[in-house]
């Protein structure tokens, strides 16, 4: 497989906390990164850089060979990724179908009938088809998340970024959304997930990432991690949070 | 007192000078807060934008203005642009047209609170928005345009006929430097005449009849921005079409 993404020396500060000291790591094609760590590691701002949603103070991001910079970052947002946020962030003036269509319409300048079908598509896929004519505030939490998903889906970015896409869910929602992003990862799109969810990892990840005080300091298969983690702090997060 | 409120000689007095002042008065005024407010929703909405821009450069500008602008009285204003602006741009003895005046005045003042209103509804908009709008590609113009300014819109609808209302009626402080619009039609006729009471009723009812259907309007979108539409019916057919 081919590296994707590539992330070379990465350093981001807010003032005087340094949330990312001297990353390195790279994603390969359809790869499946899971990453995991304590509140205040780094995870979400790692995740945000591959976007430049969050603007490096060191370092670089490759995508595709690519050097992610604040002049090309919406060029490579439109071309290659797509990102899912915690607080679902749809657009609350656009019912469900318009907030799908609503890119490939302006940015891929799809014709709006074919937009429309491929959205279609794409809310059958996380069975909610029949909520296309609603407006974001008409569903629940888990329901907004798999349009958000949808709405990842239906501009076919290769690439996929989860920040934490259940953590704001009440509890009895968040397999709805783990459903909709197992069966996504059977394709061949590269996810890159932040996650507390174990369960998910376990079952979906190629490689898992252990985050702490903004460095890898753990890295490998779900297995690895779930039977012998070698870091004792790794060893200490997974105690706290595998019940 | 009373006996001259009272008094029919007055109020026939009052209508023989409705054509020749209170109309052209009443259109002045008219005129004058149209123009005003389109000049008011110019410069509001260009200093609102660089309020809320990340460049510190256009922050401090656009602040300067609202500051400046809200922090003296308009009276002040327009008596500066009538006697001293005239002086500033080498005194030769040019007066600006009345109409202009009016315009400048409430236009600039009333500028810097539409300025205000436009930049509390950009922040009141959630930060997580124009993350998911960057995120997918989107352009700065382009988010504005299709992401944040509908959800601002709904929000600053009310406040901005609220200021419209105000400015129709801060439009009387061009009397002070006859600026040939209602309230200085009203001034002078009744000083002239000494029928204070019939002049300033008149004058109050033609002023009410502009600004109360605003006052409704400005209640009606307040509701109207309160209520969360369920859903789109007319996307039934086209989704329909489209994935037959």
């Amino acid at each position: 497989m081919a590296d994707f993404v590539k992330i070379e020396h990465l350093s981001k500060n807010f003032g005087d906390f340094e949330a990312l000291k001297d990353i390195d790591l790279t994603v390969k094609e359809g790869e499946k990164l899971v990453i995991i760590g304590p509140s205040g590691s780094g995870k979400s701002t790692l995740i945000r850089c591959m976007n430049y949603l969050e603007e490096p103070t060191s370092g670089t991001v490759t995508i595709e060979g690519e050097v992610l910079s604040r002049k090309n970052r919406r060029e490579l947002a439109k071309k290659y990724s797509a990102m899912v946020f915690q607080q679902f962030n749809l657009y609350p003036h656009l019912t469900v179908l318009e907030n799908l269509i609503l890119a490939p319409m302006k940015l891929q300048h799809v014709s709006r009938k074919d937009a429309v079908a491929e959205a279609m598509k794409c809310l059958k896929r996380v069975g909610l088809e029949e909520k296309a004519y609603m407006y974001p505030n008409q569903l629940s939490g888990g329901q907004q998340q798999r349009v958000a998903i949808a709405r990842a889906l239906c501009t076919r970015q290769k690439l996929i970024l989860f920040d934490e896409p259940t953590s704001a869910l009440d509890p009895e929602m968040v397999q709805e959304v783990l459903n909709v992003m197992i069966e996504l990862a059977k394709d061949n799109i590269t996810m890159v997930v932040v996650t507390h969810e174990m369960g998910f990892a376990r079952q979906v990840a190629d490689r898992v990432i252990f985050l702490h005080r903004g460095q890898i300091i753990e890295e490998g298969t779900p297995e690895h991690f779930f039977t012998n983690p070698e870091n004792d702090r790794t060893k200490e997060f997974l105690s706290k949070i595998i019940h | 007192m009373l006996k001259g409120l009272f008094d029919l000689k007055r109020w026939t007095a009052l209508i023989e000078v409705i054509p020749e002042n209170y109309i052209p008065g009443f259109l002045m005024t008219l005129r004058t807060a149209l123009a005003g407010l389109l000049l008011a929703l110019i410069l509001g909405v260009i200093f609102g934008l660089m309020s809320t821009s990340h460049n510190k450069i256009l922050r401090a500008i656009s602040r300067v203005y609202v500051e400046f602008f809200q922090n003296t009285p308009l009276a002040l204003q327009v008596v500066f642009y009538y006697s001293c602006l005239p002086i500033l741009l080498g005194g030769t003895g040019f007066r600006m047209p009345k109409f202009i005046l009016g315009m400048m005045g409430v236009g600039i003042y009333h500028g810097a609170y539409i300025s205000e209103v436009i930049r509390t509804g950009i922040e009141a908009v959630p930060r997580g928005q124009s993350e998911a709008a960057q995120s997918q590609g989107f352009s700065y113009l382009q988010t504005m345009a299709w992401i944040i300014f509908p959800q601002t819109l709904k929000i600053i609808l009310p406040p901005l006929a609220n200021q419209a209302l105000n400015l129709v009626k801060n439009t009387s402080a061009l009397a002070l430097v006859a600026g040939m619009d209602l309230m200085y039609y009203t001034d002078s006729w009744a000083t002239s005449r000494g029928y204070f009471a019939q002049a300033y009723f008149f004058s109050a009812l033609l002023y009410f009849i502009m600004c109360y259907p605003l006052a409704r309007l400005a209640r009606y979108l307040e509701i109207k921005a309160i209520r969360q539409p369920v859903a789109k019916a007319s996307l039934r057919k086209e989704i329909e079409e489209a994935v037959s």
